[in-house]
Order: C-alpha cells, then sequence, then structure tokens
C-alpha cells in the first residue's frame, strides 16, 4: 500500500496539491484517480500544484503530460502550476520538453489563467 | 572517469528493490549534496539523474545497489554517485544511450538525459549487469 495524492473539488477545478516526494506507483494512481474524477465531477479545470516538488524526473514529467491529455480529451484543462525555477531548468537539461502542458507561476495565476480559458471556450 | 574506489569506502548505501527504495536513494543522494554545498540546481540535476538511473536499475536490472559519497578533486568538492545491478544488461549501449531510445514504455530519456545533467558519467554494461558511475561537481 502506497500513499495516495488527495485530489480536491473546489467548485468546477479539481485541485491536486503534491506535498511529498512520490514514488513510481504513486504517481500512477494520481494519473488514474484524477481521470477518474474528471468524470465523475465534470470537473472543467484541472490545477495540479508542484512547488513542494523538488525534483521532476521523466517518470513525473510523463504524467503531467499524459494527464494534460486525457484531461483534455475529458473535456478538463489542466494547468501545472509552481514548477521551481530549478526543476525547469532541470526539465530541459533531461529533455522534456512538456508539450502540451499549460503552465503557471503559482496557484492564484492558475486560477486566473482556467477562467480565462473557460470564459474562451463558453 | 577517475577511480572513486577509495570514496566508494564511507559511501551510504541503499539497496534499491522497490520504487520507495528509489525514494530513499534520491534522498541520501540530496543530503550529501547539501552537505557538499553545492548549488541548488546542481542538487536538482544530480538528483533528477539518480532518479533515472535508480529506475532504470530497478526495472530493468531488477535491483541493485546506490552508493553515494562526498568526493573532492583540486579543492572543489562533489557528489559520486554509482548504480550496481546484475541483470542482464544492455546489448547496444550507443544504440541505449541515444535520445529516446527505449526498450519498454518509457520515453527514452532517462541514460542520455542523466548524462547531461552530470559532469561525470561511466557506464560499464555486460551479461554480469549493469555499473553507472557518476559525479556532480560544486561550484
Ligand atoms: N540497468 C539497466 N539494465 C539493463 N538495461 C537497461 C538498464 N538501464 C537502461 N537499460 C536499457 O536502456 C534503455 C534506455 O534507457 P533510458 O533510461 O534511456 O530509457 P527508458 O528507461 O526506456 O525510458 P525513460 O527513462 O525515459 O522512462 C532502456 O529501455 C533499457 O532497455
Ligand atoms: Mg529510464
Amino acid at each position: 500500500m502506497t500513499d495516495r495524492v488527495p485530489v480536491l473539488k473546489i467548485g468546477e477545478i479539481l485541485l491536486v496539491s503534491i506535498q511529498f516526494d512520490l514514488e513510481d506507483q504513486t504517481v500512477l494512481d494520481l494519473q488514474e484517480d484524477l481521470s477518474n474524477r474528471i468524470v465523475a465531477t465534470g470537473a472543467k479545470g484541472v490545477v495540479i500544484d508542484i512547488s513542494a516538488l523538488e525534483i521532476v524526473d521523466s517518470f513525473v514529467g510523463r504524467m503531467l503530460a499524459t494527464n494534460a491529455s486525457i484531461s483534455r480529451i475529458l473535456g478538463a484543462e489542466t494547468i501545472v502550476v509552481g514548477m521551481r525555477p530549478a526543476v525547469a531548468m532541470t526539465l530541459v537539461e533531461l529533455g522534456l520538453s512538456l508539450n502540451g502542458v499549460r503552465t503557471a507561476m503559482n496557484l492564484e495565476r492558475g486560477l486566473k489563467l482556467l477562467r480565462r480559458l473557460a470564459a474562451g471556450r463558453a | 572517469m577517475k577511480d572513486y574506489g577509495t570514496a566508494v569506502a564511507t559511501a551510504e548505501t541503499v539497496e534499491v528493490t522497490t520504487s520507495s527504495d528509489v525514494v530513499n536513494a534520491r534522498q541520501v543522494v540530496r543530503t550529501l549534496a547539501q552537505r557538499g554545498g553545492l548549488p541548488l540546481v546542481h542538487q536538482t540535476k544530480l538528483v533528477t539523474a539518480a532518479s533515472e538511473l535508480g529506475r532504470n536499475m530497478l526495472i530493468y536490472g531488477g535491483g541493485g545497489v546506490v552508493r553515494a559519497a562526498l568526493v573532492a578533486d583540486s579543492g572543489r568538492s562533489g557528489v559520486y554517485v554509482e548504480f550496481r545491478d546484475q541483470g542482464p544488461g544492455i546489448p547496444d549501449i550507443e544504440t541505449a544511450m541515444q535520445d529516446g531510445w527505449t526498450s519498454g514504455s518509457g520515453l527514452g530519456l532517462g541514460l542520455s538525459g542523466a548524462k547531461r545533467l552530470v559532469d561525470e558519467f561511466d557506464i560499464a554494461t555486460g551479461e554480469g549487469g549493469t555499473t553507472v558511475r557518476i559525479v556532480k561537481w560544486g561550484r
């Protein structure tokens, strides 16, 4: 048994705040939980806060990219917020471009971006 | 790559048989990098490389041992990390080192990316297993 990352529902948005260093199974569980919750709640947006993450390696990076694609197909936009500068620099050198993953500096800006995207779609 | 055999004598050791051991190995490497005074970006790059190599060791090498130690060379300090498994080895290392090459379902970025993230990188592989050794220096 591994810990699961909580997925919180706030209005039409799902909020995921990753607070500890994740092992691979927890990453996979999160991906599955998120897809299920998007469908179950009809959420229009997902915010994943990674400000507490000290590293993002290819495994977590792939989860973020896959999740962005899945949620889009399910009708929700995903914004990844709070990536540390050192993490961003490392990701680029690792060779992970995170194409298709929307990012914002912090939670507040992420929510703002989601609202703008929602308005654009309406 | 220089022989860091003496450093290994005092190294911290993490046996990796599960994915939570990979998390432990990352933490041991991070603590050493902090103790060695590596700048934050260097710490982050080193720990990310260690995560990739630790996962490879677990998935493809069937697990193994991670050893990490502080090293010093002409006034600068760094962190040495060794990943040793007794898995099947990598048949075509040239190909495996290329960006995007994977025998599984990965992105094929682990080996090539880890090499870019560190200052020294050495891989020895054969039927007896694979050993990857890396060093990241401070300023
Ligand atoms: N310790 C090892 N023992 C045996 N084979 C290995 C080992 N490490 C890597 N390999 C082989 O080299 C290939 C490339 O490894 P690399 O880490 O670059 O990519 P990946 O693990 O397939 O994908 P990613 O790391 O991007 O998720 C692997 O697919 C695997 O076939
Ligand atoms: Mg890999």
